[in-house]
């Protein structure tokens, strides 16, 4: 696959969300706006770009039986990592995304790229798989977040077109589901053409 | 592709794993401790510079127990103090800062953390209408309480809990200011 | 009584799946058969009891005393997936009719996030049962831990009933499959919805 095509394979083809269907804890939880929904992306692109590179490098020497604990201790390791820097510099973001920053270490995405990419991979191509998959991922978000958002709270990115309250199912649980649902027959209409 | 697995270097590729990581992870925690608490502080600053008139230096974080339970709050000489009032909301925990001037008024009220249903509840933070109201409240004159309950505090609308919990925040704060200003 | 309200309010209040999001994967995963959703959910309440009591002691008595709070998130998955492991051979050697049952879901509850969540939940965040806000005791924690799972369990099966109902149907193509069943998921949600405030 070209260079060109491992960043832009997370958009549709391997779209993590819609296609792959992975990772739907964070992508339901934390899209109740479309801020929260990219700053939740862009938390789990950075684990799944350093995981990607640090597991590529060492997956030749790990011995086979033992390979998935080293993973995870390796991806665990980052999401503290990340912890610790959403903590000391932007602690605003950290307190709304809550759980879910922890909770990347469990994010079946991180650890499927691990073991079906990087682990087969060179450096720099699994590098170029995170990002490409960290912003499949990002966007999906984004994107239920942006529809989210307009339906449950009338504005976008916080800013706010229309004047009183919005349809409130949409910015709790049920909506999560049904937005993600709808979304992915839109998606699977559209793909199909 | 990966190396045979004998128990030596099963064991050795574990240890040395955890090992590497966790040398990694002290590392950089300690490099952003610091960082960390200046973040925690700035946070508490902009809370007590929004619920109290003024201030110049950090205080102190002092604690007193009042009718059995313990709180927390900053004295700020020459403005007042700011109480830190958890009570129990909708959907959990309700912290607030509540500062109160010298002359025993309610000054601005702020949310510190909560885990209210958004779109209901969790506009105790941004409804100005609801928070605005207790801006510069004589709680010795009107009676902290939503009107439901025969106070003059107007809830927010659908949210009657969550309005009821803040209000009994401020007036446990409120409590706090008069056992204080009591001592004095 | 407080135990009661703990209860109620993990099964149905703030269900698991359907209010906080934590499991949804295995959740969709395992749920089109009503016998490989009870069988999972069996496996899963048995682990997320267990990890969260041992979590809770080595929070407690490891964790907070050495200032070491920040390793959270990797010293409990590293006791998760021992555990898991510990459970699977265990259970083979003293049951091997149970191992049958739930052995094959055992690997896949590594990376449930409902484990880690609920674990970390516990340890970090201040609870309101009763009338104040404040840690859970080891006590309250295992009754929340077991309630939270059966309540996983609730909805999973449920759910799983409705699937089946449903792959009978005749549903638009681009529905089928997943689709129809995040809508469904979605009705479900709505219907629980309908528990907030009771406690």
């Amino acid at each position: 696959m070209s260079k060109f095509g491992l960043i832009t394979k997370g958009l549709l083809k391997e779209n993590p969300t819609f296609v792959l269907v992975l990772g739907l804890c964070p992508t339901l939880a934390t899209t109740t706006s479309a801020m929260n929904g990219l700053e939740m992306g862009l938390a789990t692109m950075f684990v799944l770009i350093l995981s990607n590179i640090v597991i590529s490098l060492i997956a030749p020497v790990v011995p086979d039986k033992v390979h998935i604990p080293v993973y995870i201790v390796v991806i665990a390791t980052f999401v503290t990592l990340l912890q610790l820097l959403m903590q000391a510099y932007v602690p605003d973001v950290y307190e709304t995304l809550g759980l879910f920053i922890p909770l990347i270490v469990v994010n079946c995405i991180v650890l499927g790229r691990a073991e079906a990419f990087a682990s087969k991979n060179s450096v720099g191509d699994s590098a170029l798989d995170g990002i490409g998959i960290g912003i499949g991922f990002t966007l999906s978000l984004t994107v239920i977040g942006i529809v989210r958002e307009i339906l449950g709270s009338g504005s976008i990115f916080g800013w706010k077109f229309i004047a009183g309250d919005g349809v409130l199912a949409f910015v709790m649980a049920p909506g999560a589901f049904l937005v993600l649902g709808y979304l992915m027959v839109l998606f699977n209409k559209l793909a199909k053409r | 592709m990966a190396a045979k697995s004998n128990l030596t270097n099963m064991a050795l590729s574990l240890t040395l794993v955890c090992l590497v990581c966790s040398a990694l992870l002290g590392g950089i925690y300690a490099l952003t401790a610091a960082p960390i608490e200046q973040a925690q502080q700035a946070k508490t600053n902009s809370s007590i510079a929004r619920v109290l008139p003024a201030f110049d230096s950090v205080p102190e974080l002092e604690t007193i127990e009042v009718d059995g339970a313990s709180y927390t709050y900053y004295r700020v000489p020459g403005s007042g103090y700011a109480v830190i009032s958890k009570v129990v909301g909708f959907g959990g925990p309700l912290t607030l800062m509540v500062g109160i001037g010298e002359d025993g008024l309610v000054c601005n009220t702020v949310v510190l953390s909560h885990s209210e249903t958004p779109g209901l509840g969790a506009k105790c933070q941004t409804d100005a209408s609801f928070i605005d109201q207790f801006k510069g409240w004589d709680p010795a004159a009107r009676r902290l309480a939503v009107t439901k309950d025969g106070g003059e505090v107007d809830a927010i609308t659908a949210s009657t809990i969550t309005s009821r919990a803040y209000t009994a925040a401020v007036a446990n704060a409120y409590n706090v200011y008069l056992k204080l200003s009591e001592n004095e | 009584m407080e135990y009661l309200i703990i209860i109620i309010s993990a099964i149905f209040v703030n269900n698991i799946v359907l209010a906080q999001f934590l499991g949804v994967c295995p959740f969709l995963g395992v749920s089109s058969k009503l016998t490989t959703a009870t069988g999972m959910s069996g496996a899963v309440c048995f682990v997320i009891t267990l990890a969260t009591v041992v979590t809770y002691l080595i929070n407690k008595f490891f964790l907070v005393p050495l200032g070491l709070t920040f390793l959270q998130t990797i010293a409990f998955i590293l006791v998760i997936a021992s555990l898991v492991q510990i459970v699977e051979i265990v259970l083979k050697k003293i049951s091997p009719s149970l191992y049958q049952a739930l052995g094959i879901f055992l690997p896949l509850i590594t990376t449930n996030c409902a484990v880690l969540g609920v674990a970390l939940n516990v340890v970090t965040k201040e609870f309101t049962f009763g009338d104040s806000a404040h840690m859970l005791n080891l006590g309250e924690a295992t009754v929340y831990a077991l309630a939270t799972s059966l309540g996983y369990g609730l909805a999973m099966i449920l759910f799983a009933g409705l699937r089946e109902q449903l792959a009978m149907r005749d549903v638009p193509k681009s529905f089928k499959g997943l689709p129809i069943a995040f809508i469904t998921v979605g009705i479900m949600a709505m219907a629980f919805l309908g528990f907030s405030g009771i406690v």
